[in-house]
Protein backbone atom coordinates (compact mmCIF):
# COMPACT_ATOMS: atom_id res chain seq x y z
CA UNK A 1 0.00 0.00 0.00
CA UNK A 2 0.95 3.69 -0.72
CA UNK A 3 2.16 6.18 1.41
CA UNK A 4 1.44 9.73 0.47
CA UNK A 5 3.14 12.82 1.49
CA UNK A 6 0.29 16.01 -0.01
CA UNK A 7 2.08 19.55 0.21
CA UNK A 8 -0.17 21.98 1.65
CA UNK A 9 -0.22 25.58 0.28
CA UNK A 10 -2.18 28.15 1.92
CA UNK A 11 -2.30 32.04 2.45
CA UNK A 12 -3.98 34.09 5.00
CA UNK A 13 -7.48 32.80 3.84
CA UNK A 14 -6.26 29.16 5.21
CA UNK A 15 -5.86 25.79 3.20
CA UNK A 16 -5.61 26.61 -0.74
CA UNK A 17 -8.29 24.62 -3.01
CA UNK A 18 -5.10 23.31 -5.20
CA UNK A 19 -4.14 21.17 -2.60
CA UNK A 20 -7.58 19.25 -2.49
CA UNK A 21 -6.67 18.84 -6.07
CA UNK A 22 -3.22 17.38 -5.34
CA UNK A 23 -5.33 15.12 -2.44
CA UNK A 24 -8.14 13.84 -4.98
CA UNK A 25 -5.12 13.24 -7.37
CA UNK A 26 -3.47 10.84 -4.40
CA UNK A 27 -6.40 9.32 -3.67
CA UNK A 28 -6.59 7.42 -7.25
CA UNK A 29 -3.79 5.47 -5.54
CA UNK A 30 -4.93 3.61 -2.38
CA UNK A 31 -2.73 4.33 0.04
CA UNK A 32 -2.27 6.42 3.73
CA UNK A 33 -2.79 9.88 3.23
CA UNK A 34 -0.22 12.54 5.16
CA UNK A 35 0.01 16.28 4.82
CA UNK A 36 3.06 18.42 5.11
CA UNK A 37 1.72 22.17 6.51
CA UNK A 38 5.10 24.57 6.78
CA UNK A 39 4.97 28.11 7.55
CA UNK A 40 4.71 30.11 11.08
CA UNK A 41 1.74 30.29 13.04
CA UNK A 42 -0.06 28.13 10.94
CA UNK A 43 -1.82 25.40 13.45
CA UNK A 44 -5.13 26.70 12.06
CA UNK A 45 -4.26 25.32 8.65
CA UNK A 46 -2.86 22.32 9.67
CA UNK A 47 -6.17 21.65 11.72
CA UNK A 48 -8.00 21.67 8.50
CA UNK A 49 -6.06 19.79 6.41
CA UNK A 50 -6.56 17.30 8.95
CA UNK A 51 -10.24 16.90 7.57
CA UNK A 52 -8.54 15.19 5.14
CA UNK A 53 -5.63 13.72 6.19
CA UNK A 54 -4.97 10.53 8.64
CA UNK A 55 -1.78 12.76 9.97
CA UNK A 56 -0.56 16.14 9.27
CA UNK A 57 2.84 16.85 9.90
CA UNK A 58 2.98 20.31 10.80
CA UNK A 59 6.33 22.51 10.67
CA UNK A 60 6.87 25.93 11.77
CA UNK A 61 9.69 27.84 11.91
CA UNK A 62 10.62 31.71 11.66
CA UNK A 63 12.58 30.83 8.31
CA UNK A 64 9.54 29.48 6.64
CA UNK A 65 7.09 32.38 7.03
CA UNK A 66 7.85 32.65 3.27
CA UNK A 67 7.77 29.86 0.86
CA UNK A 68 11.05 29.46 -0.04
CA UNK A 69 12.21 27.01 -2.58
CA UNK A 70 15.56 25.80 -0.74
CA UNK A 71 14.19 25.48 2.62
CA UNK A 72 10.84 24.34 1.97
CA UNK A 73 12.16 21.47 -0.33
CA UNK A 74 14.76 20.57 2.21
CA UNK A 75 11.50 20.00 5.12
CA UNK A 76 9.37 18.28 2.21
CA UNK A 77 11.86 15.74 1.53
CA UNK A 78 12.85 15.17 5.27
CA UNK A 79 9.55 14.77 5.98
CA UNK A 80 8.69 12.31 3.29
CA UNK A 81 11.88 10.23 4.52
CA UNK A 82 10.91 10.36 8.20
CA UNK A 83 7.26 8.24 6.80
CA UNK A 84 8.97 6.40 4.11
CA UNK A 85 6.40 8.35 1.61
CA UNK A 86 6.09 6.10 -1.65
CA UNK A 87 4.58 8.95 -3.57
CA UNK A 88 4.84 13.02 -2.58
CA UNK A 89 2.32 15.59 -4.25
CA UNK A 90 1.99 19.07 -4.99
CA UNK A 91 -0.90 20.73 -7.13
CA UNK A 92 1.15 21.78 -10.24
CA UNK A 93 0.84 25.43 -9.22
CA UNK A 94 3.57 28.23 -9.55
CA UNK A 95 4.66 27.01 -5.88
CA UNK A 96 4.16 23.52 -6.95
CA UNK A 97 6.55 23.82 -9.76
CA UNK A 98 8.88 25.72 -8.12
CA UNK A 99 9.84 23.61 -4.80
CA UNK A 100 9.11 19.57 -6.21
CA UNK A 101 11.83 19.54 -8.68
CA UNK A 102 14.24 20.44 -5.74
CA UNK A 103 12.66 17.75 -3.67
CA UNK A 104 12.73 14.94 -6.38
CA UNK A 105 16.73 15.85 -6.27
CA UNK A 106 16.39 15.95 -2.45
CA UNK A 107 14.75 11.77 -2.44
CA UNK A 108 16.67 10.48 -5.83
CA UNK A 109 13.18 9.79 -6.74
CA UNK A 110 11.65 10.24 -10.74
CA UNK A 111 9.15 13.10 -10.94
CA UNK A 112 6.16 13.82 -13.15
CA UNK A 113 5.30 17.11 -13.67
CA UNK A 114 1.48 18.47 -13.98
CA UNK A 115 -0.28 14.84 -14.39
CA UNK A 116 -3.46 14.75 -15.70
CA UNK A 117 -3.86 11.13 -14.77
CA UNK A 118 -3.13 8.39 -12.73
CA UNK A 119 -2.75 5.20 -14.70
CA UNK A 120 -1.23 3.10 -11.88
CA UNK A 121 0.70 3.49 -8.99
CA UNK A 122 3.66 4.42 -11.10
CA UNK A 123 2.30 5.57 -14.24
CA UNK A 124 0.91 8.68 -14.94
CA UNK A 125 -0.99 10.32 -17.78
CA UNK A 126 0.75 14.24 -18.88
CA UNK A 127 0.29 16.83 -21.72
CA UNK A 128 3.21 17.52 -23.34
CA UNK A 129 3.95 20.05 -26.52
CA UNK A 130 1.53 22.70 -25.04
CA UNK A 131 -1.42 19.67 -24.68
CA UNK A 132 -0.76 18.37 -28.63
CA UNK A 133 0.08 15.48 -27.34
CA UNK A 134 -0.25 13.22 -23.73
CA UNK A 135 2.57 11.23 -22.98
CA UNK A 136 2.54 7.91 -20.80
CA UNK A 137 5.13 8.27 -17.99
CA UNK A 138 6.34 5.77 -15.69
CA UNK A 139 8.21 6.39 -12.81
CA UNK A 140 10.98 4.11 -12.51
CA UNK A 141 12.43 5.04 -8.77
CA UNK A 142 10.24 3.62 -5.54
CA UNK A 143 9.52 7.09 -4.30
CA UNK A 144 7.47 9.41 -7.08
CA UNK A 145 7.45 12.97 -7.29
CA UNK A 146 4.24 14.64 -8.54
CA UNK A 147 2.31 17.28 -9.54
CA UNK A 148 -1.33 17.41 -10.32
CA UNK A 149 -2.97 19.65 -12.62
CA UNK A 150 -5.57 21.72 -10.88
CA UNK A 151 -8.12 21.43 -13.80
CA UNK A 152 -8.32 17.49 -13.73
CA UNK A 153 -8.86 16.49 -10.96
CA UNK A 154 -11.79 18.33 -8.63
CA UNK A 155 -11.38 18.83 -5.16
CA UNK A 156 -13.12 16.49 -2.62
CA UNK A 157 -16.16 18.56 -0.93
CA UNK A 158 -16.51 15.72 2.14
CA UNK A 159 -13.66 15.18 4.59
CA UNK A 160 -12.88 12.31 6.11
CA UNK A 161 -15.12 10.55 9.23
CA UNK A 162 -12.75 11.22 11.27
CA UNK A 163 -10.12 14.23 11.58
CA UNK A 164 -6.84 13.22 11.24
CA UNK A 165 -3.75 14.05 13.96
CA UNK A 166 -1.70 16.76 13.64
CA UNK A 167 1.88 16.01 14.49
CA UNK A 168 4.45 18.81 14.72
CA UNK A 169 7.49 17.71 13.18
CA UNK A 170 11.09 18.81 13.94
CA UNK A 171 12.37 20.99 11.45
CA UNK A 172 15.90 21.50 10.77
CA UNK A 173 17.38 23.96 8.01
CA UNK A 174 20.09 24.25 5.99
CA UNK A 175 21.79 27.27 4.15
CA UNK A 176 19.29 29.67 2.74
CA UNK A 177 20.87 31.70 -0.08
CA UNK A 178 17.64 33.71 -0.53
CA UNK A 179 15.26 36.24 1.67
CA UNK A 180 11.50 37.24 0.57
CA UNK A 181 10.95 40.69 0.10
CA UNK A 182 7.41 41.70 -0.80
CA UNK A 183 4.64 40.18 -2.42
CA UNK A 184 2.37 42.76 -4.70
CA UNK A 185 -1.45 40.31 -4.65
CA UNK A 186 -3.31 41.44 -7.17
CA UNK A 187 -6.59 42.63 -6.08
CA UNK A 188 -9.76 41.52 -7.89
CA UNK A 189 -13.08 41.48 -6.30
CA UNK A 190 -13.89 38.81 -8.83
CA UNK A 191 -13.48 35.32 -8.42
CA UNK A 192 -10.15 33.52 -9.33
CA UNK A 193 -9.68 32.31 -12.58
CA UNK A 194 -8.46 28.99 -11.16
CA UNK A 195 -11.37 28.25 -9.10
CA UNK A 196 -14.08 30.13 -11.46
CA UNK A 197 -17.18 28.48 -12.16
CA UNK A 198 -18.08 31.22 -15.11
CA UNK A 199 -14.95 33.02 -17.08
CA UNK A 200 -15.44 35.49 -19.73
CA UNK A 201 -12.27 35.51 -21.82
CA UNK A 202 -11.39 38.21 -24.14
CA UNK A 203 -9.04 38.44 -27.21
CA UNK A 204 -7.64 40.62 -29.98
CA UNK A 205 -11.37 40.77 -31.64
CA UNK A 206 -12.18 43.62 -28.36
CA UNK A 207 -10.13 45.35 -30.48
CA UNK A 208 -8.64 47.61 -27.44
CA UNK A 209 -8.65 47.66 -23.44
CA UNK A 210 -11.58 49.71 -24.42
CA UNK A 211 -12.75 46.32 -25.26
CA UNK A 212 -12.80 44.70 -22.52
CA UNK A 213 -13.85 47.55 -20.18
CA UNK A 214 -16.97 48.09 -22.09
CA UNK A 215 -17.66 44.78 -23.10
CA UNK A 216 -16.08 41.78 -21.37
CA UNK A 217 -16.50 43.50 -17.45
CA UNK A 218 -20.38 44.03 -17.39
CA UNK A 219 -20.69 40.55 -18.54
CA UNK A 220 -18.47 39.05 -15.53
CA UNK A 221 -20.01 41.52 -13.60
CA UNK A 222 -23.56 39.98 -14.78
CA UNK A 223 -22.42 36.87 -14.63
CA UNK A 224 -19.94 37.23 -10.82
CA UNK A 225 -17.62 35.12 -13.33
CA UNK A 226 -13.82 35.46 -13.68
CA UNK A 227 -11.96 37.20 -16.61
CA UNK A 228 -9.58 35.49 -18.83
CA UNK A 229 -8.04 36.90 -21.45
CA UNK A 230 -5.66 35.71 -24.80
CA UNK A 231 -1.84 35.62 -24.58
CA UNK A 232 -1.78 38.07 -27.72
CA UNK A 233 -3.79 40.95 -25.05
CA UNK A 234 -2.29 40.62 -22.37
CA UNK A 235 1.73 40.62 -24.41
CA UNK A 236 -0.04 43.86 -26.28
CA UNK A 237 -0.56 45.20 -22.65
CA UNK A 238 -4.61 45.51 -22.80
CA UNK A 239 -4.78 43.52 -20.01
CA UNK A 240 -3.45 42.57 -16.66
CA UNK A 241 -0.88 39.50 -17.29
CA UNK A 242 -2.49 36.88 -14.90
CA UNK A 243 -5.52 37.03 -17.23
CA UNK A 244 -3.65 34.60 -18.95
CA UNK A 245 -5.50 31.15 -20.28
CA UNK A 246 -3.69 29.29 -22.39
CA UNK A 247 -0.08 26.91 -22.33
CA UNK A 248 2.19 29.78 -20.91
CA UNK A 249 -0.73 31.26 -18.52
CA UNK A 250 -3.32 29.39 -16.35
CA UNK A 251 -5.24 26.79 -17.23
CA UNK A 252 -8.98 26.30 -16.10
CA UNK A 253 -11.97 24.57 -16.48
CA UNK A 254 -14.72 26.14 -15.48
CA UNK A 255 -18.43 24.85 -15.99
CA UNK A 256 -18.79 28.14 -18.59
CA UNK A 257 -16.12 29.03 -20.64
CA UNK A 258 -17.15 32.18 -22.91
CA UNK A 259 -14.83 33.25 -25.64
CA UNK A 260 -15.00 36.60 -27.00
CA UNK A 261 -13.18 37.34 -30.11
CA UNK A 262 -10.76 34.78 -29.38
CA UNK A 263 -9.45 32.69 -32.23
CA UNK A 264 -9.01 29.52 -30.45
CA UNK A 265 -4.85 29.38 -31.04
CA UNK A 266 -3.46 26.08 -29.80
CA UNK A 267 -1.62 27.83 -27.45
CA UNK A 268 -4.90 29.02 -25.28
CA UNK A 269 -6.85 26.27 -26.05
CA UNK A 270 -4.34 24.04 -23.88
CA UNK A 271 -5.57 26.50 -21.36
CA UNK A 272 -9.00 25.95 -21.53
CA UNK A 273 -10.33 22.38 -23.41
CA UNK A 274 -11.39 20.96 -20.18
CA UNK A 275 -14.12 23.23 -19.33
CA UNK A 276 -17.52 21.63 -19.22
CA UNK A 277 -19.31 24.17 -21.67
CA UNK A 278 -17.26 26.17 -24.08
CA UNK A 279 -19.04 29.49 -25.98
CA UNK A 280 -17.84 31.01 -28.99
CA UNK A 281 -18.40 34.44 -30.33
CA UNK A 282 -16.16 35.32 -33.18
CA UNK A 283 -17.25 37.09 -36.43
CA UNK A 284 -14.93 34.83 -38.31
CA UNK A 285 -16.62 31.53 -39.01
CA UNK A 286 -13.54 29.92 -39.70
CA UNK A 287 -11.94 31.01 -36.05
CA UNK A 288 -10.33 27.69 -34.70
CA UNK A 289 -12.10 28.33 -31.64
CA UNK A 290 -15.38 26.61 -33.30
CA UNK A 291 -14.00 23.46 -33.57
CA UNK A 292 -13.75 23.02 -29.91
CA UNK A 293 -16.52 24.91 -28.96
CA UNK A 294 -20.33 23.74 -27.97
CA UNK A 295 -22.22 26.24 -28.66
CA UNK A 296 -20.69 29.13 -31.50
CA UNK A 297 -22.19 32.54 -32.81
CA UNK A 298 -20.32 34.11 -35.58
CA UNK A 299 -20.88 37.84 -34.44
CA UNK A 300 -19.23 40.30 -33.97
CA UNK A 301 -18.70 41.04 -30.11
CA UNK A 302 -19.81 44.69 -30.00
CA UNK A 303 -23.06 43.83 -30.99
CA UNK A 304 -23.79 40.43 -29.44
CA UNK A 305 -21.89 40.93 -25.78
CA UNK A 306 -24.50 43.73 -25.43
CA UNK A 307 -27.20 41.87 -26.60
CA UNK A 308 -26.54 38.66 -24.20
CA UNK A 309 -25.73 41.13 -21.26
CA UNK A 310 -29.37 42.64 -21.78
CA UNK A 311 -31.18 38.85 -22.19
CA UNK A 312 -29.20 37.31 -18.82
CA UNK B 1 30.60 38.61 -13.97
CA UNK B 2 30.19 34.91 -15.84
CA UNK B 3 26.57 34.00 -16.96
CA UNK B 4 25.75 30.86 -18.01
CA UNK B 5 22.79 30.50 -20.15
CA UNK B 6 21.21 26.90 -21.33
CA UNK B 7 19.40 26.31 -24.45
CA UNK B 8 17.74 23.56 -26.05
CA UNK B 9 17.10 22.62 -29.38
CA UNK B 10 12.80 22.21 -29.50
CA UNK B 11 10.23 21.61 -32.47
CA UNK B 12 8.85 24.88 -33.86
CA UNK B 13 6.06 25.99 -31.97
CA UNK B 14 3.91 26.34 -35.16
CA UNK B 15 4.84 22.33 -36.24
CA UNK B 16 1.81 20.12 -36.69
CA UNK B 17 3.69 17.18 -35.08
CA UNK B 18 2.77 13.64 -36.01
CA UNK B 19 3.99 10.26 -34.27
CA UNK B 20 6.35 8.16 -35.09
CA UNK B 21 5.57 4.95 -35.90
CA UNK B 22 6.58 3.50 -32.23
CA UNK B 23 4.78 6.04 -30.71
CA UNK B 24 7.51 7.12 -28.38
CA UNK B 25 8.44 10.41 -30.01
CA UNK B 26 7.08 12.68 -32.88
CA UNK B 27 8.60 12.74 -36.70
CA UNK B 28 10.93 14.79 -36.79
CA UNK B 29 12.33 15.12 -40.31
CA UNK B 30 10.74 18.61 -42.10
CA UNK B 31 9.96 19.78 -38.80
CA UNK B 32 11.46 23.32 -38.12
CA UNK B 33 13.95 23.33 -35.13
CA UNK B 34 14.01 26.68 -33.15
CA UNK B 35 15.85 27.67 -29.90
CA UNK B 36 13.28 27.15 -26.88
CA UNK B 37 11.37 30.51 -26.50
CA UNK B 38 11.89 30.64 -22.74
CA UNK B 39 15.82 30.26 -23.50
CA UNK B 40 15.68 33.26 -26.21
CA UNK B 41 14.95 35.48 -23.06
CA UNK B 42 17.60 33.89 -20.96
CA UNK B 43 19.76 34.68 -23.98
CA UNK B 44 18.65 37.97 -24.27
CA UNK B 45 18.70 39.01 -20.50
CA UNK B 46 22.01 38.07 -19.96
CA UNK B 47 23.20 40.35 -22.72
CA UNK B 48 21.36 43.32 -21.52
CA UNK B 49 23.30 41.87 -17.70
CA UNK B 50 27.13 41.73 -19.29
CA UNK B 51 26.14 45.45 -21.11
CA UNK B 52 25.51 46.81 -17.28
CA UNK B 53 27.91 44.82 -15.33
CA UNK B 54 30.69 43.30 -17.63
CA UNK B 55 31.59 39.94 -17.80
CA UNK B 56 31.22 37.10 -20.10
CA UNK B 57 28.21 34.89 -20.96
CA UNK B 58 28.34 31.52 -22.06
CA UNK B 59 26.04 28.96 -23.26
CA UNK B 60 25.83 25.92 -23.27
CA UNK B 61 23.27 23.41 -25.01
CA UNK B 62 23.26 19.52 -23.84
CA UNK B 63 21.87 17.47 -27.30
CA UNK B 64 22.82 15.90 -30.74
CA UNK B 65 25.59 17.61 -32.39
CA UNK B 66 22.89 19.79 -34.73
CA UNK B 67 22.05 21.86 -31.59
CA UNK B 68 24.94 23.70 -32.92
CA UNK B 69 22.90 25.74 -35.00
CA UNK B 70 20.80 27.19 -31.55
CA UNK B 71 24.17 27.92 -29.64
CA UNK B 72 25.25 29.67 -33.08
CA UNK B 73 22.05 31.74 -32.81
CA UNK B 74 22.35 32.71 -29.25
CA UNK B 75 26.06 33.56 -30.33
CA UNK B 76 24.89 35.95 -33.62
CA UNK B 77 22.87 37.78 -30.36
CA UNK B 78 25.96 38.16 -29.03
CA UNK B 79 26.89 36.09 -26.33
CA UNK B 80 30.76 34.98 -26.47
CA UNK B 81 31.54 31.44 -26.59
CA UNK B 82 29.44 28.11 -26.20
CA UNK B 83 29.68 24.54 -25.01
CA UNK B 84 27.67 21.85 -26.56
CA UNK B 85 27.26 18.67 -24.32
CA UNK B 86 27.28 16.20 -27.10
CA UNK B 87 25.04 13.34 -25.73
CA UNK B 88 22.52 11.10 -27.59
CA UNK B 89 18.87 12.12 -26.14
CA UNK B 90 16.29 10.30 -27.04
CA UNK B 91 12.82 12.10 -26.32
CA UNK B 92 12.39 9.51 -23.13
CA UNK B 93 15.94 10.19 -21.76
CA UNK B 94 15.07 13.61 -22.33
CA UNK B 95 12.05 13.99 -20.36
CA UNK B 96 14.62 12.41 -17.24
CA UNK B 97 15.18 15.63 -16.40
CA UNK B 98 17.52 14.37 -13.92
CA UNK B 99 20.07 13.13 -16.30
CA UNK B 100 20.00 16.50 -17.41
CA UNK B 101 20.56 18.17 -14.68
CA UNK B 102 23.51 16.24 -13.70
CA UNK B 103 24.97 16.94 -17.02
CA UNK B 104 24.47 20.53 -16.26
CA UNK B 105 25.79 20.26 -12.87
CA UNK B 106 29.09 18.95 -14.59
CA UNK B 107 29.36 21.94 -16.83
CA UNK B 108 28.54 24.28 -13.45
CA UNK B 109 31.83 22.92 -11.72
CA UNK B 110 33.92 23.35 -14.27
CA UNK B 111 32.99 26.64 -15.19
CA UNK B 112 32.17 28.67 -11.93
CA UNK B 113 29.80 30.96 -13.25
CA UNK B 114 28.02 33.65 -10.85
CA UNK B 115 24.46 33.54 -12.75
CA UNK B 116 22.86 30.66 -14.45
CA UNK B 117 20.32 31.59 -16.46
CA UNK B 118 17.55 29.94 -17.85
CA UNK B 119 14.28 29.08 -19.56
CA UNK B 120 11.94 28.57 -16.94
CA UNK B 121 10.26 25.26 -19.26
CA UNK B 122 10.81 23.82 -22.49
CA UNK B 123 8.21 23.91 -25.14
CA UNK B 124 8.64 20.41 -25.90
CA UNK B 125 8.49 17.94 -22.88
CA UNK B 126 7.00 21.01 -20.71
CA UNK B 127 8.60 19.38 -17.81
CA UNK B 128 9.70 22.70 -15.68
CA UNK B 129 12.11 20.70 -13.84
CA UNK B 130 15.49 21.05 -15.09
CA UNK B 131 16.51 24.01 -13.86
CA UNK B 132 15.04 23.84 -9.74
CA UNK B 133 17.31 20.26 -10.33
CA UNK B 134 20.72 22.19 -11.14
CA UNK B 135 19.76 24.77 -8.37
CA UNK B 136 19.37 21.70 -5.66
CA UNK B 137 22.16 19.94 -7.02
CA UNK B 138 24.32 23.06 -6.91
CA UNK B 139 23.42 23.53 -3.82
CA UNK B 140 22.63 27.40 -4.40
CA UNK B 141 19.43 29.48 -4.19
CA UNK B 142 16.95 30.04 -7.10
CA UNK B 143 14.56 32.13 -8.25
CA UNK B 144 12.00 31.13 -10.70
CA UNK B 145 10.12 32.91 -13.11
CA UNK B 146 11.12 36.03 -13.43
CA UNK B 147 9.78 39.19 -14.35
CA UNK B 148 12.42 41.32 -13.28
CA UNK B 149 16.08 40.74 -12.95
CA UNK B 150 18.52 43.33 -11.24
CA UNK B 151 21.71 42.50 -9.61
CA UNK B 152 23.50 44.73 -6.99
CA UNK B 153 26.36 43.79 -5.09
CA UNK B 154 26.49 40.20 -5.60
CA UNK B 155 22.64 39.92 -4.93
CA UNK B 156 19.82 39.28 -7.29
CA UNK B 157 16.32 41.02 -6.96
CA UNK B 158 14.04 39.17 -8.89
CA UNK B 159 10.41 39.91 -9.14
CA UNK B 160 8.63 36.67 -10.09
CA UNK B 161 5.51 35.66 -11.64
CA UNK B 162 3.79 33.69 -8.34
CA UNK B 163 0.09 32.65 -8.34
CA UNK B 164 -2.18 35.21 -7.40
CA UNK B 165 0.46 38.36 -7.95
CA UNK B 166 4.63 39.45 -8.13
CA UNK B 167 6.61 38.02 -5.76
CA UNK B 168 10.05 39.75 -5.26
CA UNK B 169 12.82 37.84 -3.74
CA UNK B 170 16.57 38.30 -3.00
CA UNK B 171 18.96 35.92 -3.98
CA UNK B 172 22.88 35.33 -3.20
CA UNK B 173 24.99 35.00 -6.50
CA UNK B 174 25.74 32.13 -7.10
CA UNK B 175 22.25 31.13 -8.00
CA UNK B 176 19.58 29.96 -10.97
CA UNK B 177 17.07 31.94 -12.38
CA UNK B 178 14.72 31.53 -15.16
CA UNK B 179 13.24 33.47 -17.35
CA UNK B 180 9.55 34.21 -18.26
CA UNK B 181 7.89 35.25 -20.91
CA UNK B 182 7.32 38.81 -19.80
CA UNK B 183 11.33 39.38 -19.12
CA UNK B 184 12.52 41.22 -22.08
CA UNK B 185 11.54 41.24 -25.86
CA UNK B 186 14.45 38.89 -27.21
CA UNK B 187 16.84 41.20 -30.31
CA UNK B 188 17.14 40.11 -33.55
CA UNK B 189 20.51 38.81 -34.33
CA UNK B 190 22.23 41.49 -36.75
CA UNK B 191 24.08 40.55 -40.11
CA UNK B 192 27.17 41.21 -38.55
CA UNK B 193 26.30 39.63 -35.25
CA UNK B 194 25.90 36.36 -37.26
CA UNK B 195 28.89 36.51 -39.25
CA UNK B 196 30.71 37.08 -35.74
CA UNK B 197 28.85 34.10 -34.43
CA UNK B 198 30.59 32.11 -37.04
CA UNK B 199 34.00 32.59 -35.30
CA UNK B 200 33.60 32.55 -32.01
CA UNK B 201 35.23 29.82 -29.89
CA UNK B 202 32.42 26.75 -29.10
CA UNK B 203 34.03 23.69 -27.29
CA UNK B 204 32.08 20.05 -27.90
CA UNK B 205 32.60 18.09 -24.97
CA UNK B 206 31.31 14.40 -24.92
CA UNK B 207 29.26 13.45 -22.01
CA UNK B 208 31.17 10.71 -21.13
CA UNK B 209 34.00 12.19 -19.63
CA UNK B 210 31.89 14.17 -17.81
CA UNK B 211 31.19 10.71 -15.57
CA UNK B 212 27.53 11.11 -15.42
CA UNK B 213 25.68 7.91 -15.24
CA UNK B 214 22.48 7.53 -16.97
CA UNK B 215 20.46 5.89 -14.30
CA UNK B 216 16.74 6.53 -15.87
CA UNK B 217 14.31 7.64 -13.29
CA UNK B 218 11.51 8.17 -15.37
CA UNK B 219 10.46 6.60 -18.89
CA UNK B 220 8.24 7.91 -21.80
CA UNK B 221 5.97 4.51 -22.66
CA UNK B 222 3.91 5.96 -25.45
CA UNK B 223 2.51 9.12 -26.35
CA UNK B 224 -0.86 9.66 -28.50
CA UNK B 225 -3.17 12.39 -29.01
CA UNK B 226 -5.41 13.76 -26.48
CA UNK B 227 -9.06 13.21 -27.01
CA UNK B 228 -10.45 15.61 -29.23
CA UNK B 229 -13.14 18.11 -28.17
CA UNK B 230 -16.42 18.09 -30.61
CA UNK B 231 -17.43 21.08 -32.22
CA UNK B 232 -20.76 21.75 -31.47
CA UNK B 233 -23.74 23.90 -32.72
CA UNK B 234 -23.47 26.78 -34.39
CA UNK B 235 -26.58 29.36 -32.99
CA UNK B 236 -28.20 31.95 -35.17
CA UNK B 237 -27.79 34.94 -32.61
CA UNK B 238 -28.20 35.62 -29.19
CA UNK B 239 -30.98 34.48 -28.15
CA UNK B 240 -31.31 30.88 -29.33
CA UNK B 241 -27.39 31.09 -27.32
CA UNK B 242 -28.83 31.98 -24.39
CA UNK B 243 -31.86 29.58 -24.89
CA UNK B 244 -29.67 26.93 -24.83
CA UNK B 245 -27.53 27.90 -22.43
CA UNK B 246 -30.28 27.84 -20.10
CA UNK B 247 -32.40 25.11 -20.85
CA UNK B 248 -29.94 22.62 -22.69
CA UNK B 249 -26.54 23.12 -21.07
CA UNK B 250 -28.26 24.20 -18.04
CA UNK B 251 -25.15 26.64 -16.95
CA UNK B 252 -27.00 29.68 -16.90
Amino acid sequence: MATHLIFAEHDESGLKKSTLSALAAAKKIDGDIHGIVLGKGVNKVAEQFAAFCTKVHLCEHDDLTHRLAQPYAKVIADVAKKISATHVWAAATVAGKDLFPRVAIRLNAGMASDIQAVQSESVFLRPIWAGDLSGEIEILTPTKVITARVSEFPAPEAALASKGEVIPFDVSLGEIKMRFKSFDAVKSTRPDLSDAKVIIAGGRGLKGPEGFKELIEPLADKLGAAIGASRAVCDAGWVPNDWQVGQTGKVVAPKLYIAIGISGAIQHVAGMKSSKVIVAINKDPEAPIFQIADYGLVADAAKAVPELIALL
Amino acid sequence: MKILVTVKRVTDYEAKLKLSSSATDVIREGVNMIMNPFDEIAVEEALRLKEKHDGEVVIVSVGTKESEAQIRAAMAMGADRGILVEAPLSLSSDMDSTYVAKILQKVVEKEKPDLVLMGKQSIDDDNHQTCEMLAELWGVAQATQANTVTINNRIVTVVREADGGLETLEVDLPCVVTTDLRLNEPRYASLPGIMKAKKKPLDFWAVSDLGVEHKPQVKLLKLSYPQARKSGLRVKDVAELVNKLKNEAKVL
